[in-house]
């Protein structure tokens, strides 16, 4: 029950930020829209419930969990994305580069942090998600410039590969 | 008149990391140095253009205030934060794909998950 | 307005230019890579042309755009992998 409210409102909501100016002066949504996406939202609600929260349900109904989520892509998120991106150009110019696949313990305990720390690991610093151990949470990430001596670790600590922020912690704090 | 400035900024910034990330894909040596360039150059790069539309919208909406460039912003964001996601996940699946096919990273210096998954 | 179609025009000719690696990729892996980059241009392009005709419908087709795309390239992952 709780698992089809949270999906019915994700839905609903994200219907009506596209039918947003639908309505005549004060109003934002004209009433056709308003039937017509509730509509929508409870058969994808029915539909999706399943699979959009499977473990937990309630924990997607804490809204200090949206504002974190939201602070952290525009912040540490953004930034080290940017720092990632000069890096990847001066590769690109230069041609220096030193690949290789290293492993990652996560650390995360639910499949919502790993997904979230493989996509954050993805699109900052130079590195890539090539692979998941599902049994451990083992990430394995193919850097694009290993710095010398590191090749030769059995395993990297994930907050050694973000350059400027604790990444890890705010992703744990977010998901769990 | 800062924000015509910005608007340009913005664009030049998302042209020039989008044309870096094509470079990238033709002047790197393997699929996996090929997709750093791809995932995260042309996402950036996309972001800024973005950025830039989302400007232009704010500054015409400051002008005449009609209400279809607020709806505007809010369809690019949702459509960058969709773009984001999807190219991320995608990369993975495709570097998983490759080592799974059984593509060495050819320049490399380690290669761990060789070890578990030969 | 010319600089947006000036933009638009840039990455019409980046999308030629990924093309190249597109016929050529040794592997297929690599022109799955190059189509993925040509895909992410066109939504971005996609948005840009809303700017230039006015048309808020355009950015929605992008947004349907990435979504299909990333379908497209999740089942030739997949394809690639060897489990389909």
């Amino acid at each position: 029950m709780v698992a089809f409210v949270v999906t019915f409102g994700f839905s609903y909501a994200l219907y009506l930020v596209l039918t947003a100016g639908s309505g005549i002066a004060p109003w934002f949504w004209s009433s056709q829209e308003l039937l017509l996406g509730a509509i929508v939202a409870v058969v994808v609600g029915l539909a999706a419930r399943t699979f959009f929260s499977s473990s937990r349900p309630r924990a997607g109904l804490d809204p200090r969990r949206w504002v974190r989520a939201i602070a952290y892509v525009c912040g540490p998120f953004f930034l080290e994305l940017a720092r990632a991106n000069l890096d990847v150009a001066y590769r690109i110019i230069t041609g220096r580069i030193r690949p290789g696949i290293v492993r990652v313990p996560s650390g995360m305990s639910t499949d919502l942090g790993v997904l979230f720390l493989a996509n954050s690991i993805t699109l900052t610093p130079g590195t890539l998600t090539v692979g998941i151990d599902e049994d451990t949470h083992d990430l394995f990430i193919h850097m694009i410039y290993v710095p010398p001596g590191l090749e030769d670790r059995e395993a990297i600590d994930a907050r050694e590969i973000f350059a400027m922020f604790d990444c890890p912690r705010w992703i744990r704090r977010i998901t769990e | 008149m800062i924000l015509t400035v910005l608007i340009w900024v913005a664009l030049a910034i998302g042209l020039s990391f989008n044309t870096l990330g094509i470079v990238g894909i033709l002047r790197f040596p393997d699929i996996y140095t090929r997709l750093h360039a791809d995932t995260k150059c042309t996402t950036f790069g996309t972001i800024f253009t973005s950025l830039a539309v989302v400007l232009y919208a704010l500054r015409v909406y400051v002008q005449t205030s009609d209400g279809q460039y607020i709806s505007l912003i809010f369809h690019t964001l949702l459509a960058v934060v969709v773009l984001a996601f999807t190219n991320a996940t995608s990369a993975h699946a495709i570097a998983q794909a490759a080592h799974r096919r059984g593509h060495k990273p050819m320049p490399s210096v380690t290669d761990r998950l060789e070890e578990i998954r030969p | 307005m010319s600089c947006w179609i000036l933009a638009v025009l840039v990455m019409v000719s980046l999308m030629l230019l990924a093309m190249v690696r597109l016929f050529l990729g040794p592997t297929s892996a690599d022109r799955v890579v190059a189509l993925d980059a040509i895909n992410t241009l066109v939504v971005a392009s996609m948005i840009v042309l809303a700017v230039v005709f006015r048309q808020i419908l355009f950015v929605d087709v992008a947004i349907v755009y990435a979504l299909l795309s990333f379908i497209g390239t999740l089942f030739i992952a997949k394809y690639l992998g060897g489990n389909l």
